[in-house]
């Protein structure tokens, strides 16, 4: 079986979800190989878990200390050399922007956001999702190795344990100038997953009412371990930071579980939620078009329907 | 203090609120279906530049685009907002060009025109890939400098700089480069500008220049949906989900919530 190179995201010494993910999916077309950026000795074993049958380390500051690039030259490096059958990202921003950079280094084909990933025959034939969930593709590179990126949460990890060797490897430096990283600053987000990698989203939008009311979308975020996400009518009015935005112009994301509390559900929003597995919303307004997509959906008023569920929560997890 | 030349790339979109589908000749955008807009995401970039030029006295903003001839509305919306000059990438051959053809087409057109920054949004609205500004970078060898939720830029030093942050799903680096480079920008940077009568007025005697393949020294096998490095194999419509429960309120609504995500072992 090929190879397929499966770019590593770790923070603080713990593998990613969705690289859990994107192994989980690289076994399903071949031999999954795990590139860490860093020091992998320590992630191999969650690596060899879910499936890397080997882990290539390249531990240089080189790869993080200019934007991109140098990442992108790693890559091309070992696509070289071991001529995989695909290169698995994840679908961040970042992740995309290495994707993109790539397939021009390689004349390749790049297919972003995808949800699932199968082979037929020789060929890797990629699932994705477009126009906000509308229409489902499925496609395919027509020359070079696929690149592919895929959306997080879109496949449960299943665990199939591999012995995977950890070595260290070598790239050629990049050329040219790039843009250099001066600092950087954690995520602001209290502990909270990351917005487009969460399980589970509770977003909050118009029907909140004000920035301070947001505390009680928060508490039942908290409550699931989600993230929190919010309309643009919330964050234009802002009472919640345009990074959270869920929607065209901002964040897609495809959790598990996503409650949409006061959102009416413009095209605009659910462009960014509706392929979410399940929907559950809380609108004051019979007529709001997110109960169209809702699987559950209660009209009511949120401040007393999200503090009761916040109640329920706690009780039956005790 | 040195003037810029500074080249914002924005495209042709459907609008949000038209129904988008597939051709099914081709599998690609049916654009004659639906409203052409600027993209929003494209309006923030526009700004930035503007700011950037008022900043940076002697500068000029030059508007690209690749797109049919109806793209020339969105040229225009930018001129209005006060770019100082158009080009137009328009040719037949481009129909179903995907990224890589895309940032080709872009990246001989930037280096014709001239640059010393080039201004996108961090990705379209309708396709949503979010490759293009960093294709850029790499066609043309310069810095990537992209997903900026703030932008400086320092035209007094020899050669100018640019310092951004850089928002990425797992926070924020502070991030410079020397020009000349590439940088996007993220949607509410800025509050974009609206055109001005003065504006729209005097966007209609703007040079604009309209550019084909042949102009860029493109071969058109090169381009278009033939030379995609990618082909859709199928689409179909998403399948309606499935059944679906909406209650009243009568006191119970958040428990009954609970028990639905018992139900579906969520909780």
């Amino acid at each position: 079986m090929a190879d397929v190179l499966v770019l590593v995201e770790h923070v603080d010494g713990v593998v990613g979800k969705p690289t859990l993910e994107l192994l989980t999916l690289a076994t399903r077309i071949g031999s999954p190989v795990a590139i860490v950026v860093g020091d992998g000795t320590g992630l191999a074993e969650k690596l060899g878990e879910y499936g890397a049958t080997a882990v290539l380390s390249a531990d240089d500051d080189a790869l993080t200390s200019s934007v991109v690039a140098p990442v992108v030259s790693l890559i091309e490096s070992l696509v070289a050399s071991r001529s995989p059958a695909a290169v698995l990202i994840a679908s961040t921003t970042e992740g995309k922007e290495i994707a993109g950079r790539l397939a021009v280094r390689l004349d390749a084909g790049v297919l972003t956001d995808a949800v699932d990933v199968a082979l037929d025959g020789d060929t890797v034939v990629v699932e994705q999702s477009v126009f906000g969930g509308s229409t489902v593709v499925h496609a395919k590179a027509t020359r070079g190795v696929p690149i592919v990126t895929v959306r997080p949460n879109s496949v449960t990890p299943v665990a199939s344990p591999a012995a995977a060797d950890v070595s260290a490897v070598t790239f050629p430096a990049a050329d040219g100038r790039h843009a250099v990283v001066e600092s950087r600053s954690a995520t602001a987000a209290g502990g909270r997953p990351g917005l487009s990698e969460a399980s589970v989203v509770v977003a909050g939008g118009r029907g909140v009412g004000t920035a301070e009311k947001f505390a009680l979308i928060e508490e039942l975020a908290d409550a699931l371990s989600a993230a929190v996400g919010a309309s643009r009518a919330a964050t234009d009015a802002g009472w919640y930071p345009h990074a959270a935005q869920v929607g065209q112009t901002g964040v897609t994301v495809a959790p598990q579980l996503y409650i949409a509390c006061g959102i009416s559900g413009a095209i605009q929003h659910r462009a960014g939620m509706q392929t979410s597995k399940t929907i559950v919303a809380i609108n004051k307004d019979a007529e709001a078009p997110i109960f169209e997509l809702a699987d559950f959906g209660v009209v009511g008023d949120l401040h007393v329907v999200v503090p009761q569920l916040i109640a329920e929560i706690a009780k039956r997890k005790s | 203090m040195s003037a810029l030349r500074i080249v914002v790339c924005v495209k042709q979109v459907p609008d949000t609120w038209s129904e988008k589908r597939l051709d099914p000749l081709d599998q690609t955008l049916d654009r004659a279906a639906a409203d052409g807009v600027i993209d929003e995401l494209d309006t923030y970039a526009v700004e930035e530049a503007l700011r950037i030029e008022e900043a940076n006295e002697g500068s000029t903003v030059v508007v690209l685009t690749m797109g049919p001839a109806g793209a020339a509305d969105t040229v225009r919306k930018a001129l209005s907002m006060g770019a100082d000059e158009a080009v137009h990438v328009v040719d037949d051959a481009l129909h179903g060009s995907d990224a890589l053809a895309t940032s080709l087409v872009l990246a001989k057109a930037i280096e014709r025109t001239g640059f010393d920054l080039v201004v996108l949004g961090s990705e379209s609205t309708d396709a949503r890939m979010g490759v293009v500004p960093a294709m850029l970078a790499e066609r043309l060898g310069v810095p990537q400098a992209t997903l900026a939720s703030k932008v400086e830029v320092d035209a007094s030093t020899s050669p100018a700089t640019v310092k951004i942050h850089r928002q990425t799903d797992v926070g924020q680096v502070v991030v410079s480069a020397q020009l000349p480079a590439v940088i996007s920008v993220l949607e509410k940077i800025n509050e974009p500008r609206y055109p001005s009568f003065k504006g729209i007025m005097a966007a209609k005697t703007k040079p604009t220049a309209t550019w084909a393949l042949t102009d860029l020294d493109i071969d058109a096998s090169s381009v278009g949906l033939a030379a995609s490095a990618t082909v859709v194999v199928d689409a179909v419509a998403r399948p309606p989900r499935g059944e679906h429960t909406i209650i009243k309120d009568e006191g119970d609504g958040g428990s009954r919530i609970a028990d639905f995500l018992v139900s579906r072992k969520l909780l």
